[in-house]
């Protein structure tokens, strides 16, 4: 066992309160694995990878590095990030050199083992070029040859591909895997980030998945095919398949229905509709992984779409698949006058936190954003508060319900002209 | 080891290059010869022959007090952003940035002089204090910034590679700093050329020191009524200012900008032909680039050896000294002021009233004729871009040097200084609040500009819809700037002479002013610095600050 997480606590404090982002989260990686984790965005995700990489401290639990607590950033794991994070000052050569320097290798060596990092990566010739010149792909490769020229065990990639173009992506993450499988770099196992999930079963050979808030590890899935793996065989597909079932909102839209509905996800309208309109060109019922392709949708995009369809009564995802009810098929086929009056219909009869804020509006025709405001944080984090109420104003302005005053903050009741 | 990469060869930029190099080092030594030696007070001599001389003695005021300002940011700027002591070392940046310096010279260069008696380092070391005193906080502000800012993903590179502190200083946190340095270290520069030219000539008590310079010379120039010398002066000035812009800044902000984290598009690297001679040449570059590289390595592993200490002292080690000092600094300034009187208070801050009116006046005036001026000419980046440098050039020409001849130009027309002075105030700041005029107008997104023409966006609507939101935050930085100068140039503007002839002001800086020159009223003159800086504080705080946030929260793109 090369890396273990024991029950690990985050919080993240926000003046006198504070907000659980991980509750008692157990993983271990082994020698010789790829292990993906996938979850929600904003899910703790990231965080839990920087308190394995030891940049954030636990509240509680602990992380073991070959059997040692680590306690900062420790010799032996290396990252890889989404933003590539190169210094734009310095020459690929240095960018690459940057790890050994902090370990005191003297210069002539490290500039010997900085280029065979580089040509191993595949970038031979722009050892004297600045970040600024080169694509992001050849960035990222520079990433990669950064983290692996201090020679780590445990390679821990943050979204390493996912500022990538696709094509990019997959080039990037072929010549890895080859790195990976040949036994030509020290790195003992990998712990990827990602919320690609193509990618996850493209690379891994465990599937971890965050669910809940705060987050917890919620299933395991094994992925245990041969390489080289092709995306079009079926036992691909259906370990993708398996995938999105897992991250599929089930058990989070009816936890949602209890806490009457305060965490609205995170939809704009116009998005809503377009998915709406694509789930019934496909005939009312759609696979999410073709749903996400033919959208041009990151899962992270497609959830909350999908949970607002739920919400509203317009769709039901099971199984990996989302199908449209009989309103939602109505509404996804309405004009646009038509859909606005639903919506509105929707709206007050299937989300009690918008009923009950429409109600206040009736009574006292002017209600200030503030009140509203700090109704939603008596239950929910400051930032989230802020987050739901931006989606309730835009909700309720398209659907004619309310109108909202930016210079003296207050919502009000629109004009019975419109 | 590393020195066995210098090219053997040097090529004709090398030769170049070092014969500007040691022609610099020569001008240096030869006008810092007499900064140590004892004490003539000479009296200016008008011959233009002097001049050279005397505008290199004002030149070498301006460097080393700009070195100084330098060192000073290196160190207090890490110290407010990486210890406890954070709060209280802003706090006291904050203060400092208020406090007119003008109405300290005086003390300052009594204070000097008698640490040195009987040498001229004593009234140097109090004009460079008085120039340093315009930079320095400044620049330590803008480092600190930076500091606070660092990118979060190169900040956990940093953390996750564990570079070193001293590692981490120059590998990170001192290049990310480097643009926004450059930058700063050049706006407070020109700054300081109008309080070097004010501080060369210093009464004292019933003393009147002049320092060899081009400040005192147009001084004596101007009070023996000879046109030509002005002239002549304003010129040598002028080639001063543009000699540190061409050898100095321009080589530097053109090299800065390889450190840029994020690069807008559309705008032009700034050039410069030192520069460009400078990478040209082949041994000195070579050289140059292997003794920063070794004295680098040098100090990394010497910091691998000796690992730096963390040096944690408990919190009242720190707090009580402080608590003390600040406590006999009341002490003492209720002792002084006490005598005074709750009336000459309030009188006090009453004149700060009238001051406060010219101030704001005069801004809003400046606001109203160089914001539109400035907009319309960012729109216009061609041309923006070369008047730029002939506005630096501008903002940069100490205009207190010239006081004098506009007093007489009052008088004649029996203008009153009660109003105009407000003018002189704001001759020198008023391009502040242009130059950023134009750089917001030039800093308006292209896709705006485009959608805003296929509108047909026209007349007010356009300045009211686009123009002016979008430059906002430009010319708010633009006004604090101009806004603290101000303030400054009351204690010079109120007070105009012309020979034997004085016009004076009601206002504060002609109270201040007015003191400095009166020995032994050190009392009034601290009532009336502090509630200057009082003013100045409130207005930042009450004022500048909030509508800053607005323009955060609302204006920015």
């Amino acid at each position: 066992m090369l890396l273990s997480a024991k029950d690990i606590v985050k919080a993240f404090r926000a003046g006198e309160r504070a907000y659980p982002v991980l509750f008692g989260v157990n993983l271990t990686l082994r020698e010789g694995e790829v292990v993906a984790l996938l979850g929600r965005s904003g899910g703790g995700k990231s965080t839990l990878l920087r308190i394995l990489a030891g940049l954030i401290l636990p509240d509680a639990g602990e992380v073991r590095f070959k059997g040692k607590r680590v306690e900062g950033p420790v010799e032996g794991m290396a990252m890889v990030f989404q933003t590539f994070a190169l210094f734009p000052w310095l020459t690929v050569l240095d960018n690459v050199a940057l790890g050994l320097e902090a370990r005191g290798i003297p210069k002539r060596e490290r500039l010997e083992r900085a280029r065979e990092a580089i040509a191993l990566i595949g970038l031979r010739g722009f050892e004297e070029a600045f970040p600024k010149e080169l694509s992001g792909g050849m960035r990222q490769r520079v990433g990669f040859a950064r983290a692996l020229v201090v020679e780590p065990e445990v390679l821990l990639l943050d979204e390493a591909f996912s500022a990538l173009d696709p094509l990019t992506a997959e080039g990037l993450r072929g010549d890895f895997l080859d790195l990976w499988l040949s036994g030509r770099i020290s790195t003992k196992a990998v712990l990827m980030v990602t919320h690609n999930i193509e990618e996850a079963v493209a690379l891994a050979d465990r599937a971890l998945i965050l669910e809940g808030s705060p987050a917890r590890i919620g299933r395991e899935i094994r992925i245990p095919l041969p390489h080289p793996r092709d995306p079009s065989n079926p036992q691909f597909r259906a370990l993708v398949d398996q995938i999105y079932e897992a991250l599929t909102p089930r058990e989070e839209v009816e936890r949602r229905l209890e806490e009457e509905l305060l965490r609205l996800p995170d939809a704009r309208v116009g998005a809503l509709m377009s998915l709406a309109e694509a789930i019934a060109r496909l005939g009312g019922r759609a696979d999410l992984p073709l749903l996400a392709e033919e959208e041009g949708l990151e899962v992270d995009d497609l959830f909350p779409l999908l949970e607002a369809l739920e919400l509203l009564g317009f769709a039901r995802v099971e199984k990996g698949d989302v199908e449209l009810t009989p309103a939602g098929v109505a509404w996804a086929e309405a004009s646009l006058e038509e859909r606005k009056v639903m919506f509105a219909e929707h709206l007050l009869r299937r989300i009690p936190l918008f009923a009950r804020l429409h109600r206040a509006l009736l009574e006292r025709r002017r209600v200030p954003e503030g009140w509203v405001l700090n109704r939603l944080k008596e239950h929910l984090p400051e930032p989230e508060a802020k987050r739901v109420l931006s989606v309730l104003l835009e909700w309720g302005r398209y659907a004619g319900l309310l109108a909202y005053h930016e210079g003296s903050r207050m919502l009000h009741l629109p004009h019975p002209s419109r | 080891m590393a020195l066995t990469r210098i090219p053997e060869r040097p090529n004709r930029h090398d030769l170049l290059a070092l014969l500007l190099t040691l022609g610099l080092l020569a001008l240096f030594l030869e006008a810092s010869r007499e900064t140590v030696g004892p004490f003539h007070p000479n009296p200016i001599s008008l011959d233009p022959l002097k001049l050279p001389e005397y505008t290199l003695r004002t030149a070498f005021r301006m460097g080393v007090a700009f070195l100084l300002s330098t060192l000073f940011t290196l160190v207090y700027a890490p110290l407010a952003a990486k210890t406890r002591l954070e709060p209280f070392l802003i706090s006291l940046l904050d203060i400092l940035q208020s406090v007119p310096i003008l109405g300290f010279l005086a003390a300052t260069a009594g204070a000097f002089a008698a640490l040195f008696p009987g040498r001229a380092l004593g009234y140097e070391l109090a004009a460079i204090f008085a120039v340093f005193t315009s930079q320095a906080w400044n620049m330590a502000f803008s480092f600190y910034q930076s500091l606070k800012t660092l990118p979060r993903e190169l900040d956990e590179a940093a953390t996750l590679f564990r570079l070193s502190p001293w590692q981490r200083f120059f590998r990170l946190e001192l290049p990310f700093a480097l643009p926004g340095l450059v930058w700063n270290a050049m706006m407070s520069m020109s700054g300081g050329w109008f309080f070097v030219v004010a501080s060369e000539a210093i009464a004292v008590g019933k003393t009147q020191v002049q320092l060899p310079g081009i400040g005192s010379y147009l001084a004596t120039a101007i009070a023996q009524g000879d046109g030509r010398a002005v002239l002549l002066a304003s010129l040598s000035m002028l080639a001063a200012i543009l000699a540190y812009d061409q050898l100095l800044f321009r080589p530097l902000v053109a090299w800065s900008q390889r450190f840029k984290y994020e690069e807008r598009p559309g705008t032009e690297p700034t050039r410069s032909w030192v520069l460009d001679l400078l990478r040209r040449t082949h041994t000195l570059r070579g050289i140059a680039e292997a003794a920063f590289s070794w004295a680098l390595e040098a100090l990394f592993q010497l910091e691998r050896r000796r690992p730096p200490r963390r040096l944690i002292l408990p919190q009242w080690v720190l707090v009580l000294p402080l608590l003390l000092l600040g406590g006999i600094g009341a002490f003492i300034l209720w002792r002084q002021l006490q005598p005074l009187g709750w009336l000459e208070v309030a009188r006090v801050f009453l004149l700060g009233f009238f001051t406060f009116l010219r101030v704001m006046g005069v801004l809003l005036l400046a606001t109203a004729i160089w914001v539109p001026a400035g907009i319309l000419l960012g729109l216009r980046p061609r041309v923006a871009q070369r008047v730029e440098a002939l506005l630096q050039l501008l903002a940069a020409f100490p205009v207190n040097l010239l006081y004098p001849l506009l007093a007489l130009f009052l008088l004649r027309h029996h203008f009153s200084l009660e109003v105009f002075s407000a003018f002189l105030m704001a001759l020198g700041t008023q391009w502040y609040i242009l130059f950023n005029a134009v750089a917001g107008s030039m800093a308006l997104p292209e896709d705006l500009k485009e959608a805003a023409r296929s509108f047909g966006l026209k007349g007010l609507t356009l300045w009211r819809r686009l123009l002016l939101p979008g430059t906002f935050p430009h010319i708010l930085t633009g006004l604090i700037t101009a806004s603290g100068g101000t303030w400054n140039a009351a204690i010079v503007a109120e007070v105009v002479q012309w020979g034997s002839l004085t016009l004076q002001a009601t206002g504060l800086g002609s109270y201040i002013a007015r003191w400095t020159l009166e020995e032994g009223q050190g009392p009034h003159l601290l009532l009336g610095i502090a509630v200057m800086s009082l003013y100045v504080v409130a207005i930042n705080r009450f004022v500048w600050r909030r509508l800053y946030r607005l323009a955060e929260e609302k204006f920015r793109f």
